[in-house]
């Protein structure tokens, strides 16, 4: 074996993740067909739910806004070369902040309570991302482990919280009082007919901007600059002067922020209230989010998309099929984060292969 | 162009017709709680009605499992558009989802199931757990040689604390003495789902003295139920008869008749008998009790069965009257 030579961009950056979504579906359609039903029809009803329909086209647009802010938030520590799993955590515990405010000013309007919950949902989620970021840079407990356990923290706190302290009297199931609808995020079919029915919100251009602010954080600035070198080499970083443990936190307290958003899109705009677990598997989401689109905004934009797609054309199956129940769909949406995250260099060595030229060959006939 | 028309002239009206007919037939729909259809506990019970009014009438009904909570009023919705009637909804999480869009189907029934919703169109089934669970107190107490007895509800939450108030009151009428251990098997609604932790949570009453115990954790309630099997105790089960899953060492379960609940809504609107309003279901409406069949013949002695029907007659009598931990946020004992 010969030293391995990069592939080219394209096949990195889009044949690659294709070809993965692919083989997931393949083995996904074997599935669909071993208990008896069309897997053609299945992708038909999976993409018709997904984009047929403007309700449904909502649905899809929702679940993406939650997948980009949860995606960021492990983009964004990874190119620091921090591996965040807590964004599951650091989302809920956004969702105390976002309630804590709305309900201190529920009546006015949202263009008052909106940034209220956006920065006290930023706050809340930052404090959570902070600890793990302070142990890791003070005390070299490693990110990954405790970045789980505070997913665990935050269940057991958030739990208490809202069954005890949150909970109005009178309200059987564990939530917390409701935002006057005035207060709320604003849905986008306010202003657009065509989501009528749909709970994607204001959030999702937030979400958008994200993007584009990552970005430019990410790739235009020093402070971006300063993550990068941490994230490649924290012992260049260190020798050119950047302090990798003040760096460590403040990225962290970045992610946890990013993450702390979709506490705004769930609990400031479709639920209106806090209820226990509303991320509800959303931020796990975003770590496979996060590997297929390589850690930069345009992928992570474009995973975002599958993944919602995925999930609200899972369910416009389990509605319409009758043979696929939600497990079924769970498998599928496994699949893809199996192929794209955990398996998604699997594909590498026979692509590298196919687009391998002989250095010699090339040099002789090209000149 | 004017075939074109004329096609489409002829598409619409198939589809008009198609509507039409799903008004005038309309199917029930079943929408399950986080826990699952096969959940071998409360979801399971209302498809276990379902299946009944299916095999007795031959008509179908459609079904959905949900998966999140944003899911919830995408699943009623989209059963109320395509017609669908009535739509039953089995769990207290509907409410908020159900009080949103019933009023936008007026014509549509819907019937929730552990929760109050107060509108013209939709029927809600509320049942009297702590009667049941009294009656399951009195078997445990009397089953038991240790003296401690155990109840393991979810979580800490107003309704399983009703299960687990009133299986309290019932093991005290017994024997005054008896010590009933409550743990939780997790914080919140997922707990319903770990199955795992149940078993724990179990191990460790049993470890402690407990030879009986009551689950009230729906799903995760297998988990119990398997511990108390291991360790040749005795468990309890909840909702669905559980019975015949460790025949010998189910003493009995807390049926809470979700099935009926579900059966009879979808029979009253095919006979044309269906009201809103709320249901209340209890000892002397046979919508709770406790379970006897041939998996559990041999653990039920003459006496217990007794004192059952006794309890029973005095609680339909209203000589005894099973405190409702909902009402206080207490319990008495």
């Amino acid at each position: 074996m010969s030293a391995r030579v990069p592939l080219p961009r394209w096949v990195d950056v889009a044949l690659l993740p294709v070809l993965n979504v692919m083989l997931a579906f393949l083995i996904g359609g074997i599935v669909v067909m071993l208990v008896g039903q069309n897997p053609l029809d299945a992708v038909g009803i999976m993409i018709y739910g997904a984009f047929g329909y403007g309700s449904g086209f909502g649905y899809t647009l929702y679940y993406t806004t939650d997948f980009i802010f949860a995606g960021l938030a492990v983009s964004l520590a990874y190119q620091a070369g921090l591996f965040n799993i807590g964004p599951e955590g650091q989302a809920y515990v956004a969702g105390l902040g976002v309630i804590l405010v709305a309900l201190a000013l529920n009546g006015l309007p949202w263009l008052v309570t909106v940034p209220a919950m956006i920065v006290a949902g930023g706050l809340f989620g930052a404090a959570w991302a902070f600890i793990p970021g302070y142990l890791q840079a003070k005390r070299g407990s490693h990110i990954v482990i405790t970045t789980i356990l505070f997913n665990f923290i935050a269940v057991s706190m958030m739990g208490y919280i809202i069954s005890k302290h949150l909970k109005p009297d009178g309200v059987n199931s564990d939530e917390s009082a409701p935002i006057d609808a005035i207060s709320r995020v604003p849905q986008l079919n306010v202003f657009w007919d065509l989501f009528k029915h749909s709970p994607v919100n204001i959030s999702f251009i937030l979400a958008l901007l994200a993007l584009v602010g990552v970005y430019w954080l990410v790739w235009r600035t020093k402070f971006g600059f300063a993550m990068r070198v941490l994230g490649q080499n924290p012992t260049a970083a260190r020798y050119a002067g950047i302090s990798n443990s003040r760096m460590i936190m403040i990225t962290m307290a970045l992610a946890g922020a990013m993450a702390g958003m979709v506490a705004v899109n769930n609990v400031g705009g479709v639920q209106g209230r806090l209820i226990l677990n509303f991320v509800s598997g959303a931020g796990f989401v975003g770590v496979a989010v996060a590997f297929m689109g390589k850690g930069h905004p345009f992928g992570v934009a474009l995973s975002a998309l599958l993944f919602g797609a995925l999930y609200q054309g899972g369910q416009e199956l389990a509605f319409s099929m009758p043979g696929i129940t939600r497990e079924m769909i769970v498998t599928i949406q496994a699949l893809v984060i199996l192929f794209t995250g955990a398996m998604g260099d699997m594909l590498r060595p026979p692509l590298e292969r196919v687009f391998f030229k002989p250095p010699d060959n090339s040099s002789a006939e090209g000149g | 162009m004017t075939l074109t028309k004329f096609t489409s002239a002829i598409a619409g009206g198939v589809a008009l017709s198609a509507i039409l007919a799903g008004t005038a037939f309309a199917d029930p729909a079943l929408i399950y709680d986080g826990g699952g259809k096969f959940d071998k506990s409360f979801n399971e019970s209302a498809y276990n009605g379902a299946e009944m009014y299916k095999k007795e009438t031959g008509n179908s009904y459609s079904d959905l499992e949900i998966t999140g909570d944003a899911q919830r009023e995408q699943a009623i919705r989209q059963f109320a558009t395509k017609g669908f009637s009535p739509i039953i909804i089995p769990g207290f999480s509907w409410a908020t989802a159900l009080t949103t869009v019933a009023p936008d189907f007026p014509d549509t029934h819907f019937v929730i199931i552990d929760s109050v919703v107060d509108l013209p169109n939709v029927r809600s089934v509320v049942f009297k757990e702590q009667e049941g669970s009294y009656l399951v107190g009195i078997l445990a107490a009397m089953k038991s040689e240790s003296g401690k007895i155990g109840v393991v509800p979810a979580f800490n939450f107003d309704l399983l604390e009703a299960f687990a108030c009133g299986y309290k009151e019932g093991a005290k009428s017994v024997n005054p003495d008896i010590d009933v251990l409550e743990t939780y098997v997790g914080a919140g609604f997922e707990a319903f789902n770990d199955p795992g932790k149940a078993t724990e949570v179990t191990k460790s009453q049993l470890d402690q003295g407990v030879d009986v115990v009551f689950q009230v954790a729906g799903g995760a309630g297998a988990g119990v139920l398997q511990a108390a099997s291991d360790a040749g105790k005795f468990g309890i089960g909840v909702d669905s008869n559980q019975n015949y899953l460790h025949p010998g060492h189910v003493l009995t379960s807390m049926v809470k008749r979700v099935d009926v609940a579900a059966y009879n809504a979808m029979m009253d609107e095919m006979n044309g008998t269906w009201s809103a309003g709320t249901v209340v279901l209890g000892l002397a409406e046979e919508g709770v009790g406790a379970a006897f069949d041939e998996n559990n013949a041999d653990l039920i002695t003459p006496e217990m069965k007794a004192a059952v029907d006794d309890a029973t007659a005095k609680i339909i009598s209203g000589d005894i009257v099973v405190h409702d931990y909902r009402e206080d946020k207490a319990c008495p004992v």
